[in-house]
């Protein structure tokens, strides 16, 4: 049987519909049973559970296919409907069908020229990769306008849809009343000004015999259509009753059948796949248990699947259904039950169609059938087909850890040691995978399973692995544990941009977090309050290649998004930096020694010179100039406001904070990556980050309350600013209420004195925070900070020392609460500062209660917004990725998808790739610099021509290459870098 | 697009409106420089003084090398890295969805609500505006420049006068203000028209005085007429209910420019005074409509760069923008991204079913008969196949014996 090989690479799926007898035959037994198991336990023959439908329990063999559960994919059963039924899905299509094909001969009510245009408008669409519906839409309008058949020459009904799955023929029939309608209307009416008609003016008028009016009149004779026409013209009337006729799903199958494949193929059905008689279903397939299984719960009762409920459900009533009928019921009751049928086999299908209740489970809940397995979020295709589980990956808490590289990644023991890299035994690495068998499971770089040469995997226990790692020899494959230097995939959701999955190399550690530098924290967005990271080993040396050459954190050092440098020094390493050379202090030798200790830098440079005493001293910048490398010439403004100059690597002046160092393209890192290379810049980076830290520990760094605090003569100074401001509010107001505001142009007089206000009250805040600043030494922490951009700004100073200031809903000062007013505290229509959310005190004042409340509010706006924000642009994200998706820069420069249709001759119009050119540079290439080079000749025979050619950057090998191999005593003393 | 590697001097000779030698031009001609690059080199060369040829062709060729360093990679999943640059972003735009633009007067749809609506191919924007620039004496004369802002301002009653209902004679009227109307240049006479052709009903104007009533005495119906009265645009465009007029810098002094609440560009457009050539529209359709698919690209490549730049985002680079404009116009007609555009008209059943309405397009798929070749990504996610982009597109392979 076809479903018995599974392939194993698909080339294309075809999409139709399977006649009954497709069904019939791939079917491994016919299902007649609603019952599950016996008394027994065991599964009854043809019913819900048929061992021949495969196997769940472990042990049991499938009757089919002989294999087991694992290995069985389970085999299709099927119901033999005792009447057919609609398709739920295809309500829509089948009453379009019934609506433009002839109740008589079937055919398509177009005729063939008409037939032939459609055809053509199809053919056309489906080259242009329109939507066909379009099309078909207007080509059954078309065909509903007929009321004869072109062929056959039937007079067609009007179809009725009673959703979901009922259909009628609407007739006009002749009324049984029509006598007495005739009668009344040739009574004639007074007051409307109809006069009377006699028949004999009716027998003129309609051209009928008086004879055949008189005998209408008294009922005995039923006018033919066309003499109802006439005389419904003559006096103006209505003589029809509709008449509904209810079409069975039987009926339409016998309809459809006769529905020739030319004609359909005008309505976008491929005939050859989909004839439209097998949207009536008169066979049912069965779901193979591996579909539904059923749960044994611990009271050894079993639970069974929603689907299976269903089916349940199903054959009760199809059996009702058969023996009723064969019983001869009368039609009501057959009717009944087949429209039960149709239920239930519709909510098998979709239990989420509007207008009928959703079948339930014996809890209420309802039940979760074919549509709702592959639809949504959790559905089939996004949760399981489009994002799969895997092995080898692990979840656990991030801690973080300065002394690694930026490239590593620390791996608690107890991951290591169970997920594995496998490893080819030969020749030369026998007496390694020896040594890691050895280990055994539990022992740390050991290994968990090997595979004999042939075939056979044997799991490595702490009882048999010195026996087995004897064996161990080439050809022999071993799962060993991960090891320092193996590369690993690490991510943090949610995934937002490449950054957010990178590539880093083991070291394996004690405890149980994974520990990172704290200069990954940005591309990851992580911090340290409880982030959970997961990690995935890799499993072949394509990916370990492709990962460590592509993904590694040193590849992507610079965003794709602006082209700077996501990856760098961080809050106190910025602290840090700024400390060391804003002022440029001097150190002495130990001191110095002890700032480099964990660079490459093992000697002290040339001194800066030599204090009173005599004794040499390195002044802060020469301290960090050690760090660039050697020729780097660069000149911009740093955050705190200075120029820094660096000449030929070495920094002659200016701070280096977040603008020189930072994360989000920060000068200095920026010009080392693209200049010097990933590996230059990432040692740059751990180097600067170390040095940093030594720094600022040097130094000293801590923040209070005092450092918040101003004098009281400042405070006095503020007060007197917002009494001022509070003043200034009253004069508006006043002059609001004297009517002599004027309003700005396009507002009314209320929005100006709002907008007025506001101005007011942020100029309070501002010149606060300027009186606060006035206070605040220069070594201020709080103020390092804020000017070193290393966290936290002026804003948050003047808030916590000056004035915390207007607090805002949607924009506005604070107006909900009470009517008219906002808070019981103040009278109604109070528009004063206090009474709309003004907040005088500072944070180390403290806030009053009403203040307090207020800020509350505007706090609280904030983390709605946040929440809704996050879903919005989680799926704006979504769409995006999905439409763009399929983009690929070519070979030839050009920007194509995957059906190789042209988006872009050159990406971005010049070609040039975001991650290398910053977006605020037109141009990353320096002509003038460039010309400046070749006219002064400063090249010779090779560094000419290396300056010539394109460069061509060094492979990508581990950090520690050498000092971690195995076999390597590893004991001697390195850098980190 | 411009004009990359391919032209060689279109339309004249190359290294136009440069004084280089022909040798120069020929050696720069003959790099693969993108043309902006090459003027660049020309530039450059020609401001310094005898620059030999051999020493342009060193210039030439090391700019090149630089050049070919900084293109993008092929098979550089472009689109993906575009579509992050812009979604990652989203989160730190603000909801708030009424915020100033440049014009303090006029309320703007910004942050992601607006970025949203542009993804979304909205046919019309939450707040429609357009930038009105004009054309010689009408942006430096005030005068002037008021003449076309009553032109496009759509005008009401109110703004023309008092609308009073007399209730004992059932009667509405209308006393105009001589100034407005001078101002506005429409008189009395025209006022009364434009009332009886859009009431139907009989007005008796009387110097700054209309009047008129409903033809049988009615208290609802002169309610009524007052109602429809207030609805009526006397002058103006119906969809622009202000225009603010701004003066702002330009490099040779200062020029006016209009700023509208409510937009209908294409009358705008035929309106005298009005510099066709720089006046936008924060509509993309009306730009297509009007100005066709190329403006309509560009306009959705400002409208979502300024919208991220209000937000102090101003750090994505426009390449991505770009992308995304580009695949939103690539039929020739702007299509939305998502269910009702991209992301439903592709090709591949399992891509469709995997973003939205699954069970649709699988019936669909089954009617039609259609077949899933497997060439995109979502597809070969989902049946376990590599995908080809990136490295998964390459077709050479190292080492195969082939034994």
């Amino acid at each position: 049987m076809m479903q018995h090989s599974t392939p194993k690479d698909i080339g294309s799926i075809d999409f139709g519909l399977m006649e009954p007898e497709e069904y019939r035959e791939m079917s491994a037994t016919k299902i007649i049973t609603a019952d599950t198991y016996d008394d027994d336990g065991f599964p009854i023959d043809m019913g819900l559970m048929d061992p021949r439908l495969g196997v769940i329990d472990p042990g049991l063999e499938c009757k089919t296919c002989g294999k087991h559960s694992g290995s069985c994919n389970g085999h299709f059963g099927h119901i033999e409907l005792a009447a057919p039924v609609i398709h739920v899905g295809f309500t829509k299509l089948i009453r379009r069908l019934l609506r433009g094909t002839c109740r008589e001969c079937s055919r398509l009510l177009l005729t063939e020229d008409e037939r032939e245009e459609f055809l053509g408008d199809l053919d056309q669409s489906r080259k242009l990769g329109r939507d066909l519906n379009d099309v078909t839409k207007a080509a059954i309008r078309q065909a509903r306008k007929k009321d004869r058949c072109p062929f056959c020459g039937e007079v067609q009904y009007d179809i009725d849809h009673e959703k979901p799955t009922t259909y009628y023929e609407v007739q006009q029939v002749l009324t049984s009343e029509f006598s007495q309608r005739i009668a009344g209307a040739m009574q004639g009416d007074e007051e409307a000004g109809v006069e009377r008609t006699t028949p004999d003016e009716l027998a003129a008028e309609t051209e009928i015999e008086l004879s055949r009016i008189n005998e209408i009149l008294s009922g005995s004779f039923r006018p033919r259509e066309s003499q109802r026409k006439a005389i419904e013209k003559a006096l103006d009337i209505d003589l029809t009753d509709e008449d509904t006729n209810k079409l069975m799903p039987s009926d339409i199958r016998d309809w459809f059948e006769n529905i020739p494949d030319e004609d359909i193929e005008v309505l976008g059905i491929n005939a050859e796949r989909s004839r439209p008689e097998w949207m009536i279903l008169t066979v049912l397939p069965v779901p193979p248990v591996t579909a539904r299984p059923s749960i044994t719960l611990d009271n050894g009762q079993r639970s069974e699947d929603d689907l299976t409920h269903k089916l349940v459900d199903i054959i009760r009533i199809n059996q009702r259904f058969m023996e009723n009928r064969e019983a001869g019921a009368p039609q009501l009751i057959i009717e009944d039950l087949w429209e039960l049928l149709q239920y239930h086999v519709t909510t098998f299908m979709d239990n989420e169609i509007s207008g009928t209740p959703p079948a339930r489970h014996r809890s209420g809940r309802p039940l979760k059938t074919l549509s709702q397995r592959l639809k949504g979020k959790e559905g089939r295709f996004r949760g399981s087909l489009s994002g799969k589980r895997v092995n080898f990956s692990a979840r656990t808490v991030i801690s973080p850890d300065p002394t690694l590289s930026l490239n590593e990644v620390g791996v608690p023991e107890r991951v290591a040691s169970e997920m594995t890299q496998t490893m080819n035994v030969t020749e030369r690495n026998v007496p390694e995978a020896r040594r890691y068998v050895t280990n055994g499971p539990e022992g740390h770089p050991g290994a968990n399973y090997v595979r004999r040469p042939d075939g056979r995997r044997l799991k490595v226990t702490e009882k048999n692995c010195e026996e087995l790692a004897e064996k161990v020899d080439a050809g022999w494959e071993v799962n060993r544990h991960l090891t320092d230097g193996d590369i690993v995939i690490f991510n943090r959701q949610p995934s937002l941009h490449r950054m957010s999955i990178m590539a880093h190399e083991v070291v394996v550690m004690p405890y149980k977090t994974f520990r990172l530098n704290t200069v990954v924290c940005p591309p990851y967005n992580a911090d340290f309050d409880g982030d959970e990271m997961n990690m995935h080993a890799l499993q072949n040396e394509e990916a370990r290649a492709e990962a460590r050459v592509l993904m590694r954190v040193q590849e992507q050092i610079l965003s794709p998004r602006f082209g700077g440098n996501i990856i760098g020094a961080i809050q106190d390493h910025i602290s840090g930096t700024y400390l060391l050379t804003h002022e440029n202090p001097s150190f002495n030798e130990t001191q110095v020694l002890d700032l480099l200790r964990a660079t490459r830098i093992d000697e002290p440079p040339e001194p800066s010179g030599t204090d009173e005493d005599g004794e040499p001293y390195w002044t802060g910048r020469t301290i960090f100039s050690e760090l660039l490398p050697d020729g780097l010439d660069l000149e911009f403004t740093s955050e705190s406001g200075d120029t820094v100059v660096i000449e030929d690597g070495q920094h002659a002046s200016g701070t280096i904070d977040s603008e020189g160092v930072g994360e989000f393209g920060g000068e200095i890192v920026d010009t080392i990556t693209k200049q010097y290379g990933n590996t230059r810049s990432r040692i740059f980076i751990n180097e600067v980050s170390t040095l940093a830290m030594r720094a600022i520990m040097h130094f000293g760094f801590s923040i209070g309350i005092d450092d918040e605090t101003i004098p009281d003569e400042a405070e006095a100074r503020i007060d007197e600013t917002v009494a001022d401001a509070y003043d200034q509010v009253g004069d508006l107001i006043a002059a609001y209420e004297a009517g002599e505001l004027e309003s700005l142009p396009g507002r009314t007089i209320d929005e100006t004195l709002e907008m007025k206000i506001m101005q007011t009250l942020s100029r309070v805040r501002e010149n606060a925070g300027d009186i606060a600043e006035e206070h605040f030494e220069d070594d201020n922490p709080a103020v390092v900070m804020a000017e070193s951009g290393a966290r936290g700004g002026m804003l948050n100073l003047t808030q916590m020392a000056g004035c915390v200031g207007q607090q805002a809903v949607r924009g506005e000062r604070i107006n909900r609460g009470y009517e008219d007013r906002t808070l019981s505290h103040y009278k109604p229509n109070d528009l004063s500062a206090e009474a709309h959310g003004f907040v005088e005190n500072s944070y180390t004042s403290g806030l009053s209660p009403r203040e307090f409340f207020f800020h509350a509010m505007g706090g609280r706006e904030g983390l709605v917004d946040t929440a809704v924000r996050t879903s919005k642009s989680g799926y704006l994200q979504r769409r995006l990725i999905n439409a763009l998706s399929e983009l690929e820069a070519q070979y030839d420069g050009t920007v194509r998808d995957t059906s190789d249709t042209i988006v872009q001759f050159e990406f971005g119009e010049d070609g040039t790739s975001p991650t290398l050119v910053s977006y605020d540079d037109d141009n990353e290439i320096d002509v003038d610099a460039i010309t400046d080079r070749v006219l002064d000749s400063e090249f010779d025979g090779e560094g000419r021509h290396e300056f010539l050619e394109a460069g061509s950057e060094a492979t990508n090998l581990s950090e520690h290459a050498d000092s971690r191999r195995m076999d390597r005593p590893g004991t001697e003393v390195t850098s980190d870098d | 697009m411009t004009e990359s590697r391919s032209a060689v001097g279109a339309g004249g000779a190359p290294g136009n409106g440069y004084d280089v030698s022909d040798d120069v031009v020929a050696v720069v001609e003959d790099t693969d420089l993108p043309r902006r690059l090459k003027d660049e080199v020309y530039g450059t060369v020609e401001s310094r003084e005898d620059v030999t040829v051999e020493e342009a062709d060193e210039i030439a060729r090391a700019v090149e090398a630089r050049y070919l360093d900084t293109r993008v990679d092929p098979l550089d999943p472009v689109g993906t890295v575009s579509a992050q640059s812009i979604g990652e972003p989203g989160t730190q735009l603000t909801m708030n969805t009424f915020h100033y633009a440049g014009v303090a007067e006029i309320d703007v749809t910004q942050g992601l609500p607006r970025l949203i609506e542009l993804v979304d191919a909205r046919k019309t924007p939450d707040t429609p505006m357009m930038t009105v620039y004009l054309e010689d004496e009408y942006a430096t004369e005030r005068e002037k420049a008021h003449e076309v802002v009553w032109k496009i301002e759509a005008t009401k009653i109110l703004a023309l006068g008092d609308v009073s209902t007399n209730v004992a004679d059932m009667r509405v009227q209308i006393s105009l203000n001589r100034d407005t109307l001078e101002e506005r240049m429409i008189t009395p006479e025209e006022v009364a028209e434009i009332i009886e052709d859009s009431l139907g009903v009989e007005t008796v104007q009387n110097g700054a005085a209309v009047e008129f009533g409903p033809e049988e005495p009615s208290y609802r119906d002169l309610l009524q007429l007052v109602e429809e009265l207030r609805e009526i645009t006397f002058k103006g465009i119906e969809e622009v209910s202000r225009v603010v007029i701004r003066r702002e810098e330009v490099d040779d002094g200062e020029e006016f420019v209009l700023y509208t609440e409510g937009s209908a560009f294409g009358d705008v457009l035929s309106i005298e005074g009005v510099d066709a050539s720089r006046s936008t529209c924060n509509n993309i359709h009306e730009i297509h409509r009007n100005l066709g698919i190329e403006a309509a690209r560009e306009t959705i490549i400002e409208e979502t760069n300024d919208t991220l730049k209000e937000q102090g985002l101003e750090n994505v680079n426009v390449r991505h923008l770009m992308l995304v404009a580009d695949i939103m116009t690539n039929r020739g007609e702007i299509e939305s991204i998502g269910r009702h555009g991209i992301s439903g008209s592709k090709d591949s059943v399992l891509a469709r079913a995997a973003f939205e309405v699954t069970v649709n397009h699988l019936l669909n798929a089954a009617i039609h008969g259609e077949v899933d070749d497997l060439n995109g990504v979502t597809e070969n996610v989902i049946v376990g196949k590599p995908i080809k982009l990136g490295t998964g597109d390459v077709d050479l392979r190292m080492g195969s014996t082939g034994r």
